[in-house]
């Protein structure tokens, strides 16, 4: 079976000469949820940004599905790669939820009822059916980030990638955004340093540390790694443990 | 958040106006618009006749004559503009209640406060029952360039979220104990300006890459579907073709008022 994602020997340097990575290998298999895990500065958004075209790789090639990132499939990839950004507030740019929910799958020429069937499906898969018709800037934070996910979902992509999903959220709005995840059957790549988010979430993690994978592995045993941890500068919040393999 | 402050123009409301798809509304103000400036000064008439019609039209759109008034200060500037040519213009002079006023002075001010008050009359009932966001897609279907309607669209939606940063810039400065109170402070203001500049355009790149994300290739794709039935256009065209009507009849007949 192909991949849905597969990334080898991705290279890149900003035009400014900061190499950001150096080399990064990885393989999702579909229906999986992987962490990437990495500090500041590890490179994460600018793998991120490679995973739909946006940032051309410098060395190495990325491909979603086996169809690879280039040129002449920019639109099929993008179609693909459900990139949800950090800032709602970047992702939410047309007056209405109901607009913006529709924008990514109207430019795949989607038209109609059928798009319309679209916005409202993807708006129940995450529970915001009732703001279809509300400006996003009246909305929570978290019903933002929520929304946010909507847009993607309706342009049906073979995997969703989130840059630091919980970042901003308060303590319901992000168990409701896990809620919504899990409930997902599509293959998540989650980009965050919120080590429990990615414990709760996925089963499997990646570890990016100065421009390459530094560690792969079932997410408990990550975790459970003092040393690793500590050599990428991640760290558990205050009084958090993880145990090795048994259930805590 | 300072929700909303830009969208009180707009009143919803379930009429006749409020439905009428915003393209046919928008090519209808503008007619209208352009029969009251082809309109001579002296055609009294038919400038009454004119603010006739916009009473029905906002008495069919069942907004509060209140909601019209408070919403023509926008025109204070030009009353002011206008009341200042009598006493500075040139020409024959009159003096009524021993003031002297150019003749010349007074029709002009007369000519810009009339029509200037039929036209903003008119763009407050078009804003009144038409959705901000609706206007720009009736904007877009009678295919104004669509870089102008892509950016007026932009600000609709973010300029909120500048103003809230705006704000925070404030609340950040001042928290610091700066107050702007006097001309040596504007440098400092200036410095927050172009910081201010600075984050909306690092916005406007994350927005684009966003956008680029979900299959963006240069053009706004068609979302909602407004087609206009021909019933409707000729529904908007009734305040234009009367007071076009108004204006030929005059041209034609000569009933307008003293100078005709
Ligand atoms: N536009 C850019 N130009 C130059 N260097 C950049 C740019 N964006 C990020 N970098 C650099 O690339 C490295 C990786 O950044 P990034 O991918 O944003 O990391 P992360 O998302 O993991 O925090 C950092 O050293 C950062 O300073
Ligand atoms: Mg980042």
């Amino acid at each position: 079976m192909t991949a849905s994602l597969e990334v080898s020997r991705l290279a890149y340097a900003y035009p400014d000469g900061t190499q950001a990575l150096f080399g990064v290998d990885l393989r999702i298999e579909r229906g999986e949820r992987v962490a990437l895990l990495g500090p500041n500065g590890a490179g994460k958004t600018t793998l991120v940004m490679h995973l739909n075209g946006i940032l051309t790789a410098g060395h190495g090639t990325v491909s979603v599905a086996g169809l690879p990132v280039a040129k002449g499939s920019m639109q099929e990839i993008r179609r693909r790669v459900g990139l949800v950004f950090q800032d709602p507030d970047d992702q939410l740019f047309m007056p209405t939820v109901r607009e913006d929910v529709a924008f990514g799958p109207a430019n795949l020429g989607v038209r109609g009822e059928e798009l319309q069937q679209r916005v409202k499906d993807a708006l129940e898969r995450v529970g915001m059916l009732e703001a279809i018709d509300r400006p996003p800037h009246h909305l929570s934070f978290g019903q933002r980030r929520r929304v946010a996910v909507a847009t993607v979902l309706a342009m049906e992509p073979e995997i969703l990638v989130l840059d630091e999903p919980s970042s901003n959220l308060d303590p319901a709005s992000r168990r409701e955004l896990a809620e919504i995840l899990r409930s997902l059957d599509v293959t998540v790549l989650m980009v965050t340093h919120d080590l429990p988010y990615a414990l709760e979430l996925c089963e499997r993690s990646l570890i990016l540390s100065g421009g390459v994978i530094a560690a792969d592995g079932p997410t408990r045993e990550i975790l459970s790694d003092a040393g690793l941890l500590a050599a990428h500068r991640l760290e558990l919040p205050y009084g958090f443990t993880v145990g090795r393999g048994e259930e805590t | 958040m300072g929700a909303g402050h830009h969208h009180q123009l707009y009143r919803a409301g379930d009429t006749l106006v409020h439905r009428l798809p915003p393209q046919c509304k928008l090519a209808a103000v503008a007619a209208f618009a352009m029969a009251v400036v082809a309109t001579p000064r002296e055609w009294f008439a038919a400038f009454g006749t004119y603010a006739l019609l916009l009473a029905g039209v906002v008495l069919l759109a069942r907004i509060p004559p209140g909601f019209v008034l408070r919403r023509m200060a926008i025109e204070i500037p030009f009353v002011v503009f206008a009341l200042a040519i009598p006493f500075v213009g040139t020409g024959e002079r009159v003096s009524p209640l021993g003031l002297s006023l150019s003749l010349p002075g007074l029709w002009a001010a007369w000519n810009i406060l009339a029509k200037a008050t039929l036209g903003v009359v008119a763009s407050i009932v078009l804003a009144a029952t038409t959705e901000p966001r609706l206007m720009l897609l009736g904007a877009q279907r009678l295919r104004l360039p669509p870089m102008l309607v892509q950016i007026a669209m932009f600000m609709l939606r973010y300029l909120d979220v500048i103003m809230d940063e705006m704000r925070r810039m404030r609340v950040a400065r001042e928290s610091r104990g700066f107050t702007a109170r006097d001309v040596r402070h504007i440098p400092v203001i200036a410095r927050s300006a172009g910081a201010l500049f600075i984050r909306s355009y690092e916005r406007g790149e994350r927005v684009h890459l966003a956008m680029l994300s979900r299959g963006y290739t240069g053009s706004m794709p068609v979302i909602q579907d407004l087609t206009a039935s021909a019933r409707q256009w000729l529904l908007a065209g009734t305040l234009p073709g009367a007071a076009l009507a108004v204006l030929l009849g005059t041209a034609l007949f000569g009933t307008g008022g003293v100078g005709a």
